[in-house]
């Protein structure tokens, strides 16, 4: 048995890649819920955003174009979700699934309109895809003994929307916890009446925060179309809208502890890519069922509270309704 | 005082909702360049236009009638149960162990322990969720989405290391004995001299789902725990307060809910497919919320809303074998009828409210 071998570069490597979408949609989430308004539509906000992008990065050949079509598509989604969940203070839950739908229909409704190929859009090549970027001295640090390959490979080579992800944790931070607009969305999440009352708009504050959700979705579901992944597939979120919720409630609403989870989450799911190394360091065969399962079973284990209690921001999900 | 009367309330409201999708959907059909005139005319001659066409409109809706009573039960008890997928899962796995492994001399004793078997698994499935919602308080509506990723896993490895026959490629379990066969409503129609397509797979379960309507309908409304399943969804502190237990309370729905989404494997399973095959929930159990929330969680109103959604569902169908249209454009309308009837509901109310204000100081004045 070789426990280390489970913490190989190479799976690491894809942790960080396999983070990323789930680290900017629990972000996403974070400003969202923080702001009061629960949303279990991140799964279809990074869908519609993954299709779109895709789609639009195969037609112009320029990737950049994708990336703004896929935050364009998700604000629409966020759009339709605030003006459910704040203008006419319907139930943010049953607005989250009705998204959810309308993007799993749509994407594929219209990705058959206009290519024709099932469901699915072509195959990104070149400037339609975000390639890796070689950091800095890469190449020459590779030969320093144990940091070398540990920049070469785990920090260098990633797609720009990597990094973009992991200074979004900071700033984040930063928003939510040194600025005046922070401090006003984190009040309008815990007692909308408080920030009503000096005279700050509940809900210019509630659609921002939803709109912030959506440009971060849709940086998400671009990053899964054009970085990840080389197009847009069926369905191709898988869960991780759901997942990335289950992140923030064990990041318990936090941008940094947002990131360990998600990055806890990516390691999941880039171990179950490798069945191989997993035999090879516990010295026999899981189920490759359970290990598909297991991001989900943790997430129950996680929400079950059996890691610390989870408590929400007190106004999260109930419509403010200014005469009571 | 109630503002609007009580047929705009039971009536209104939800066909203006049901318009608005519709023509949404119109729109879209317009948008990927087909006439939704012609799409409307082939959806109801192919599902409507033959004893075949309404033999799978049934059958559809016999799925949607159990999974739209489970989303009902739960939303009764305040609950959100969008677990229907998975529950039904296991209800299919429940199903098929029961018909599998016991040699049933009849179909009627098999379809009733068939029935009890769907209906425990999916009951169990619900289980866990509503354990972690009662006791540890996570939330009902992510636990239930994980477990319908888990369901799927379960049954996966389960037809694929388990119960698949020797030598056989597809996951999928064996064909279920011949006496366990479940009467169409061909076979059921035939002594009273009607003629019903032979080929088309509504069956018997359809009874069954009536049957269920009643039955949730006395539950709910005629007695004691109905009250308190209400009350409790209405007003928890109120409840708590009437000592009705929030743990009682909440396990009881969600196994109840459970048990009705996992018993649409008797149609599914049993009834169509004859043996447990991978996906062959094929999103009822999601199609449930938008059955539930259109027919205002009462039973009446569920049988109605299963019977539209399962001429959308067999209606669509028809258009992807014609048209261009693929078969998401049902999906996107569940979006729009869930959007709409569930999450806009006040757009459509305030308006029409404001109306019927009008009105009456009009008449008073």
């Amino acid at each position: 048995m070789n426990f280390l071998a489970l913490f190989d570069l190479s799976v690491l490597d894809s942790t960080v890649r396999l983070a990323t979408p789930l680290l900017l949609a629990c972000l996403a989430g974070l400003f969202s819920e923080r702001g009061g308004i629960f949303d279990i539509g991140l799964e279809g906000k990074m869908l519609a955003a993954a299709f779109f992008s895709a789609a639009l990065a195969a037609m112009t050949g320029n990737v950049w174009i994708g990336l703004l079509a896929g935050i364009g598509a998700s604000l629409m989604l966020s759009a339709v979700h605030g003006l459910a969940s704040i203008t006419f203070r319907g139930n943010q839950l049953i607005s989250g699934v009705a998204i959810n739908f309308l993007a799993a229909g749509m994407t594929v409704l219209i990705a058959q309109d206009w290519f024709r190929q099932g469901g699915r859009t072509p195959s990104l090549i070149g400037g339609g895809r975000f390639e890796p970027i070689t950091l800095p001295f890469a190449e020459t640090l590779s030969t320093v003994p144990f940091f070398g390959p540990i920049y070469a490979e785990l920090i260098s080579g990633h797609s720009i929307l990597v990094y973009v992800a992991l200074l979004c944790v900071p700033g984040t931070w930063y928003i939510l916890f040194r600025t005046r607009f922070g401090l006003r969305l984190r009040a309008v999440g815990e007692n909308p009446a408080a920030v009503d009352t000096a005279g700050v708009s509940v809900i210019g504050l509630r659609f921002a925060a939803v709109g912030i959700c959506g440009i971060l979705c849709g940086i998400a579901g671009a990053y899964l179309a054009t970085g990840l992944q080389a197009g847009f597939v069926k369905d191709m979120t898988a869960g991780r809208g759901f997942i990335a919720l289950a992140a923030l409630i064990f990041a318990k609403w936090r941008p940094w502890h947002a990131l360990w989870a998600t990055l806890l989450f990516g390691y999941l799911q880039a171990i179950a890519l490798r069945p191989d190394i997993i035999e090879g360091a516990l010295g026999f065969k899981v189920q490759v069922q359970l290990l598909d399962a297991l991001p989900y079973i943790l997430t129950v284990v996680i929400l079950a509270g059996f890691v610390g209690k989870a408590i929400p921001p007190r106004a999260g999900g109930e419509p403010y309704v200014k005469e009571r | 005082m109630d503002v609007m009367p009580k047929w705009a309330e039971v009536i209104l409201v939800p066909l203006i909702s049901l318009i608005l999708a519709a023509i949404l959907s119109a729109l879209v059909i317009l948008a990927i360049g087909e006439d939704p005139v012609a799409a409307v005319n082939l959806m109801v001659t192919g599902a409507l236009g033959s004893t075949y066409g309404w033999g799978y409109t049934l059958y559809y809706a016999t799925n949607f009638m159990f999974t739209g009573l489970a989303v009902s039960v739960a939303f009764h008890a305040g609950l959100f149960n969008i677990g229907g997928e998975g529950q039904a899962m296991l209800g299919g796995l429940g199903v098929a162990l029961v018909l599998l492994f016991i040699p049933w001399p009849h179909w009627t004793v098999a379809l009733l322990a068939a029935t009890a078997g769907a209906a425990v698994f999916g009951a169990l499935w619900a289980a866990i969720p509503a354990y972690l919602q009662a006791k540890r308080g996570s939330h009902i509506v992510i636990t239930t989405i994980m477990f319908n990723f888990i369901a799927a896993a379960v049954l996966n490895y389960m037809l694929v290391n388990q119960l698949r026959p020797a030598g056989s490629m597809d996951p999928a379990t064996a064909r279920f004995a011949e006496t366990v066969h479940l009467p169409n409503l061909h076979e059921l129609l035939a002594p009273f001299g009607i003629a019903f397509s032979k080929a088309a797979p509504a069956n018997v379960s359809l009874l069954i789902a009536l049957i269920a309507c009643v039955l949730v309908w006395l539950l709910i409304w005629r007695t004691p725990l109905g009250l308190e399943i209400r009350s409790y969804g209405k007003s928890q502190r109120a409840a708590r307060y009437a000592g009705i237990g929030a743990v009682r309370i909440t396990m009881i729905a969600m196994l109840i809910s459970g048990a009705l989404a996992g018993m649409m494997a008797i149609n599914n399973v049993m009834g169509e497919a004859e043996r447990l095959v991978l996906n062959a929930v094929e999103g009822a159990g999601f199609i449930g919320i938008a059955v539930a929330l259109m027919g205002r969680s009462h039973p009446f109103g569920v049988f109605l809303a299963a019977i539209l959604f399962g001429f959308l569902y067999q209606g669509g169908a028809e258009l992807a074998l014609w048209t261009t249209i693929p078969r998401e454009l049902i999906v996107v309308i569940q979006a729009l009828v869930i959007l709409f009837t569930g999450a806009l509901d006040n757009m459509v109310r305030m308006p029409l409210e404001r109306i019927f204000l009008a009105v009456r100081r009009g008449g008073a004045a």
